[in-house]
Order: C-alpha cells, then sequence, then structure tokens
C-alpha cells in the first residue's frame, strides 16, 4: 500500500475575519498550501466544516471551494464530525492517496463563527450534541464537559486550582505565535477568578471560537521525495467512535474512542509514546486535555492533571502539547481545528515552528475530539531522518 | 415549528419511557433498540420510577438561543435508581445548596418556547427528592 505524506501547508490566522467570506477564507489556507507543495491542482479536496450550514446558510461547500479555487472539476466533497471534521477529512485524504484512487489530495478545514453572534451561535455549537435528549435539555458542549470536569474532580480529589496549568501553558505558547488569536499569558491564579460559563468551567478554561482555516496538500510519499526538500509522512491515522451522549457511556471519564484511534495510530505507524516529541491534543476544555493524556496513555487515569501540574507539557517538558497555543490561545475554529493540528506538527517536524519550536521534533501525534469524544481522530507523523 | 419531533418523544418526555434488555437485563434510557452493555436487542418497553441522585452538575452561564432567559440553570446527570444516567435540569432548588448524591425525582416542567407563537416544550426536570427532604 502507498504511504501518504505533506508536502504543503496553509492557514490563516485565527480571530474574528469579519471581512472575510468562508469561500475566501478557504481559498487564503488553499493558496498558501499550494504555494508551499509548489503545484496549482490537485486530483480530489476534501473539506472539514462543522457548521456552515447553520451559520452561514451555506452548505456544498465540497464544489463551492473547489470552484472557488480554480479547481472547477475535481472530486470535492465535506465531511462532518462535529470540531473532529478537520481531522475527519484528513483521514479521507489518507483513506484515498493510499487506496492508490487519488494521487494528490487537498485537505481544507474551515470555519466561519462570526456570521452569527451571540446564543444561535451556541444553540448551532450545541447541535453536535444528542438534539433530543441533550441539547433540548439546555446543555451545550461545554456544559457537558462540565459535567464531566465536575465528576472527574469529585472521583480523583482534583481541585479546580490544579487545572490552570493547561490554560497557562497553552497561552505561553501561544504568546510565541503570531497567528494565535490570543497572545497573552496567562497568570495561574487569574485561572479560578475567571467568570463562569458553564460551572465549574469559566472563560479562561474554555477555548474561544473564532474563525480560521488551514490546509494540506496530501500525496504519494515516494512522489512526495520528488517534490519537497521534506516531507511529512502520515505515519498513522485512525478515527474512532463513541457515544455522542455522555450520559450514554458506561465509563464516563473514559474517552474511549480516544483511546482506541490512538492505539490504532501507534501501532500503524510502528512508535511507543516514548517516541512521540510533541502532542496536539484537543483542549477545548481543560479537562479534555487531561482526559486525552491518560486515554493515550501519558498519565495514568485520574493522573492526567498531573503533567499540567510538574511543568511536563511545556515546550521543554516530557511531552510538550498545545505547542503553538492550542485550542485554548491559538483559537478554536472549529472543523478547521483538525487541519490546524496536522499544520502546526508539520511546520514543527520540518523545524520550521520558529519561536514555537520543539527541539530536535521528529514524531508528532494531534488527537482532535468531537464533543466529549464522541469521535476521535489520532494522527501521527513523522519525518525521515537527513 | 417541529411539531412531530416532540410529539414522537412524548412517552420520554412526559413518562420517562425506556426499555429493558431481555439478554442482559440492563434498563436503557433513552430507548435504543439495541443494549448499550451487551448489544444484544432491547426492545421491552419499561418506565422508569423518576428516582435517582444527582451524579455530576453544572451551572450554566453562556446559553443557546431559546434558553437564554433562564440562564443561569442548572443541568445535571441523573443517575436513576435503575441505572441510567439522564441529562436533565434541576429545578426547585437553590444552585448553591446542589451536590453530588444529592436524592432526586422527576418533574414535568416547561422545557423552552419556540419563539412567541411557538410550541411550548414540556418535559422531565429533577427536583430535590420531597421524601428525602421532608
Amino acid at each position: 500500500m502507498n504511504a501518504a505524506s505533506i508536502i504543503g501547508i496553509g492557514q490563516t490566522d485565527v480571530r474574528e475575519h469579519w471581512d472575510t467570506s468562508i469561500r475566501h477564507l478557504a481559498w487564503y489556507a488553499i493558496e498558501a498550501a499550494l504555494d508551499d507543495a509548489q503545484i496549482s491542482k490537485v486530483d480530489a479536496l476534501y473539506v472539514g466544516n462543522m457548521l456552515a450550514g447553520q451559520l452561514s446558510h451555506q452548505n456544498h461547500l465540497g464544489a463551492l471551494i473547489a470552484d472557488f479555487s480554480g479547481m472547477r472539476g475535481i472530486e470535492a466533497v465535506t465531511v462532518e464530525a462535529g470540531d473532529a471534521s478537520g481531522s475527519a477529512a484528513l483521514r479521507q485524504a489518507v483513506l484515498a492517496v493510499k487506496s492508490g484512487l487519488v494521487d494528490t489530495a487537498l485537505v481544507v478545514g474551515v470555519e466561519k463563527m462570526t456570521d452569527q453572534t451571540g446564543t444561535p451561535v451556541t444553540a448551532a455549537l450545541s447541535s453536535i450534541l444528542d438534539a433530543d435528549y441533550e441539547a433540548a435539555q439546555g446543555a451545550t458542549p461545554t456544559a457537558v464537559a462540565a459535567l464531566l470536569m465536575r465528576r472527574y474532580m469529585h472521583e480523583y480529589g482534583v481541585a479546580l486550582a490544579d487545572f490552570a496549568g493547561f490554560s497557562v501553558n497553552a497561552h505561553a505558547n501561544g504568546a510565541s505565535n503570531p497567528l494565535a488569536m490570543y497572545q497573552n499569558r496567562l497568570k495561574a491564579e487569574r485561572f479560578t477568578a475567571a467568570p463562569p460559563v458553564a460551572t465549574p468551567i469559566s472563560l479562561f478554561d474554555v477555548a474561544p471560537m473564532g474563525d480560521g482555516a488551514a490546509a494540506l496538500v496530501v500525496t504519494r510519499h515516494e512522489r512526495a521525495m520528488d517534490m519537497v526538500p521534506r516531507p511529512v509522512r502520515i505515519a498513522g491515522s485512525a478515527l474512532a467512535t463513541d457515544t455522542v451522549a455522555l450520559h450514554d457511556r458506561l465509563d464516563p471519564l473514559w474517552l474511549k474512542a480516544a483511546a482506541q484511534s490512538a492505539a490504532k495510530a501507534l501501532a500503524q505507524a510502528h512508535v511507543t509514546l516514548a517516541d512521540v516529541d510533541l502532542f496536539e491534543l484537543h483542549d477545548a476544555c481543560t479537562v479534555l486535555a487531561a482526559l486525552s493524556l491518560e486515554a493515550v496513555g501519558f498519565a495514568e487515569r485520574g493522573q492526567g492533571w498531573q503533567l499540567a501540574r510538574d511543568g511536563e507539557i511545556g515546550r521543554n517538558g516530557r511531552i510538550p502539547i498545545s505547542t503553538f497555543g492550542g485550542l485554548k490561545a491559538r483559537g478554536n475554529p472549529g472543523g478547521a481545528t483538525g487541519v490546524y493540528q496536522a499544520v502546526e506538527i508539520a511546520r514543527q517536524l520540518r523545524g520550521e515552528a520558529e519561536a514555537c519550536q520543539v527541539v530536535n521534533a521528529k514524531v508528532g501525534m494531534a488527537q482532535n475530539l468531537a464533543g466529549v469524544g464522541g469521535t476521535a481522530v489520532t494522527h501521527v507523523f513523522t519525518v525521515d531522518e537527513q | 415549528m417541529e411539531v412531530s419531533r416532540h410529539w414522537r418523544l412524548k412517552e420520554q418526555r412526559y413518562s420517562l419511557v425506556g426499555e429493558t434488555c431481555e439478554h442482559c437485563g440492563v434498563k436503557l434510557f433513552p430507548p435504543r433498540d439495541v443494549c448499550l452493555a451487551c448489544e444484544a436487542p432491547a426492545k421491552e418497553l419499561y418506565t422508569f420510577t423518576g428516582l435517582g441522585e444527582v451524579y455530576s452538575y453544572t451551572t450554566v452561564y453562556d446559553a443557546p438561543a431559546g434558553f437564554e432567559h433562564q440562564a443561569p440553570y442548572t443541568v445535571a446527570l441523573v443517575k436513576l435508581e435503575e441505572g441510567p444516567l439522564v441529562t436533565a435540569q434541576l429545578t426547585d432548588v437553590d444552585k448553591d445548596t446542589i451536590q453530588i448524591g444529592m436524592p432526586v425525582e422527576m418533574v414535568t416542567r416547561k422545557l423552552y418556547t419556540e419563539g412567541d407563537e411557538g410550541t411550548i416544550v414540556y418535559g422531565y426536570k429533577f427536583r430535590p427528592s420531597v421524601s428525602a427532604t421532608a
């Protein structure tokens, strides 16, 4: 079977792009990725998006963006898996290229959060939950994560302040990323005093939603070797699912799909956790960062938060996470987030991460979740030794 | 108007009708026809007592459209005495007194209104158990 590699990356900054439509936003990232790969055409386009139908009244993004990018006629389709849409789109590109049916694929994750404001946006975000049995009760994705966090604190005897390290680390890294939505540092003591969103989750715990687009060009590894100096190999790729509703989980504090997808992706890549130099995880809320670290195996159950407390997640720690700010500081552009994670890891492995660089990074892992892990997608990326 | 969507959920919203797995005995709410625990068919209807305890809870300040006038409100995971967890609002309670493990019981309340002229959606919420607080 073919191996798939990344030969081009592009991204916009994450912020409120009032002056930019969803098609333009996608195009800016695509243009940068095509330039980076030094090509102008691909065989297929996979769009990761979560909410355009609701917030921009625009479905049918595959054809729209293919046309707008000057590639009218190619195979193009949108992949939707909640806030894991971006990495699910990458997964489709990997399947297509590895199958041999598609030579070169383009992945773009794009989300336009600010075409509407206020409570309709929160309602749209809540559509990734179980509509009949969660959202109908007024639950939101942050509220469901809050239910998880409260129970986590109760079962494991963890205080709210113990989660601060995740947000502090994300902001410290985001401060070095000019594309990040928030480039300010956060003091740990401010964490527990922040205004509530859904208790115990506060404004300094939950990641901010923003507009953004990120893109990847993926092709066969043998071809990639001839095209660019440093292709980034997609060595592992796995998507797993769990119940959408938290209340349907027999073991709510275990992100089963996150664990399954990570184990599969690591096995495909023939690497162990000890080989992983950085981990871009889904820190939509701090408790999800802790649970992701536990599900993947970087921490025992109930101890994921300790990695933040002990300084293990910083750029020079045992397992650096959120190296460009993560969802918390770079911003969370919904269905684009998974593609941002892959772009950021490619920059790390190419040694082009500038002030965010993890020294000598050779193996990177990304994990993108929808909601509290109803969908979990894990990718492992490597570079060949030079 | 989303009349049919609410109408077809009436047994669940008003009476907590779920299912029981004929194979392993696990009780299921909401009904899902395939057992969560053993994946055998589970289509025998079962009406829950509506008694349970708070498993976890959150007070929501950032509310979605349709719920903005209720904020802040408290959403809980309630562990029913038959086993399953239910996501539901807590009502008739001071939010500062809520604790994990608190006994609660199901009541019928207005969930939300679909605008000024739309459907008024009723369904289950949970309040502190009257027998436990008496």
